[in-house]
């Protein structure tokens, strides 16, 4: 290779590099700006301010969408297997809110421990399928559960 | 193999071998993505949570594929022009900015208006989303610069340097959700492991994606023609071809 270009293809690698660095540590720097949302863990270990603007997600707990008769208000605790946040909201949930499905709540935590929302997004996972194999698939666990009684880890 | 680059510089040379190729990158390129487009929006099955809306996944996902590769290209031409001062190089990248600020475009469209169904908002701040955001300020800058510089030369270096700057905005938009928390959910795609969705959706999906690669192509040899009729407008091939064109 001439002289004069790979001293130019030096200076684009060098820049190339340099770059990647440089970016690679802010985006580290910034990782928990970057984070869309707090996750139950952190919550509960008091990463999370109290009191202030937050978004938390994870997954809706099976069993725990408590809705109220009178009102539009829904209580869940919001899960990531680790620790679990209890969250209260009032609207409209979105069509894909379910147990055992994600969600990324935006609201404040109270002193209590409890997440109080004014936005709830539904989060779904990369796993497409059609309706029936979704209904084999569930049947198939149900009866794996009967039969073991263990509690099979979901991934999100 | 040095001989073979060196012609790939001439524009006269690619401009003949564009001219064969192109009507089989339109051909295939039509024929691929028709298939999977109507595969996937009539015939594929529907999703067991998000049902039908799913299917934007079809338009949704080939335009983000192709709008980052089409960076990725840009990038290594830009390589090529800033060592080797390759024209062909530089008309490339001049050539396909446009088409890949219009695929970044409906990518994010798309996502908006399959994010409004299924999470319940048109946008949201987060890593994956933002940094598609930034991809299409990339493309537009990259052509604001190009057309701020009159000089061809140093339009052709600082749009090279441009482009290489934010080549590493890729793997951010590609690992995003993966290194962070977002609302965007990882891909359904991934190298080394089987697609998490049955054959009969990726299909589809794979058609309508290689038919769009076809379909780019055939757009970027076009575009390139007509910018290397435009810059070679003097030389003495392009005035037989046009008069020969005329007569």
């Amino acid at each position: 290779m001439h002289p004069i270009r790979k001293k130019r293809l030096t200076i684009v690698l060098f820049l190339l590099v340099g770059l990647g660095i440089a970016v690679g540590l802010s985006t580290y720097a910034l990782r928990q700006n970057i984070n869309l949302f707090y996750d139950p863990s952190q919550i509960s270990a008091g990463e999370a301010p109290v009191d202030v603007r937050i978004r938390a997600g994870g997954m809706v707990e099976e069993g725990s969408v408590l809705r109220d008769p009178d009102s539009l208000m829904v209580e869940f605790k919001v899960t990531d297997f680790n620790a679990s946040v209890p969250v209260q909201y009032t609207g409209i949930l979105p069509d894909l809110f379910a147990e055992g499905q994600g969600v990324v709540a935006m609201g404040r935590l109270n002193e209590s421990g409890r997440f109080v929302a004014d936005q709830v997004l539904a989060k779904h996972d990369e796993n497409y399928m059609p309706p029936e194999v979704a209904d084999a698939l569930e049947k198939a666990s149900k009866g794996r559960h009967a039969a073991s009684g263990s509690a099979e880890t979901v991934s999100y | 193999m040095w001989q073979f680059f060196h012609k790939l510089g001439s524009p006269k040379w690619f401009f003949g071998i564009a001219a064969r190729l192109m009507p089989w990158l339109l051909a295939g390129g039509i024929l691929l993505l028709m298939a999977g487009i109507v595969w996937g929006l009539a015939y594929a099955p529907k999703d067991y949570l998000q049902g039908n809306s799913y299917r934007i996944i079809f338009i949704h996902v080939p335009t983000a594929f192709l709008a980052q590769s089409v960076y990725v290209m840009m990038a290594v031409a830009a390589v090529v022009t800033l060592v080797w001062r390759m024209k062909l190089a530089d008309v490339f990248v001049k050539s396909v900015a446009p088409v890949g600020l219009v695929l970044t475009f409906l990518s994010l469209f798309t996502g908006a208006v399959w994010g409004k169904p299924t999470w319940g908002t048109w946008w949201v701040w987060d890593a994956r989303l933002t940094s598609m955001l930034i991809l299409l300020f990339l493309y537009g800058g990259v052509i604001a610069l190009d057309r701020a510089i009159n000089d061809e030369k140093s339009a052709a270096r600082a749009v090279s340097v441009l482009v290489l700057v934010g080549v590493v905005n890729i793997p951010i938009i590609q690992y995003s959700v993966e290194w962070w928390n977002t609302l965007h959910q990882p891909s359904t795609f991934k190298l080394t492991e089987k697609p998490s969705m049955p054959a009969e959706m990726w299909v589809p999906l794979l058609l309508s994606v290689l038919g769009l690669y076809l379909l780019f192509g055939w757009l970027a040899c076009l575009r390139m023609q007509t910018e290397i009729l435009l810059r070679e407008q003097r030389t003495r091939w392009v005035k037989d071809y046009v008069l020969a064109g005329r007569g």
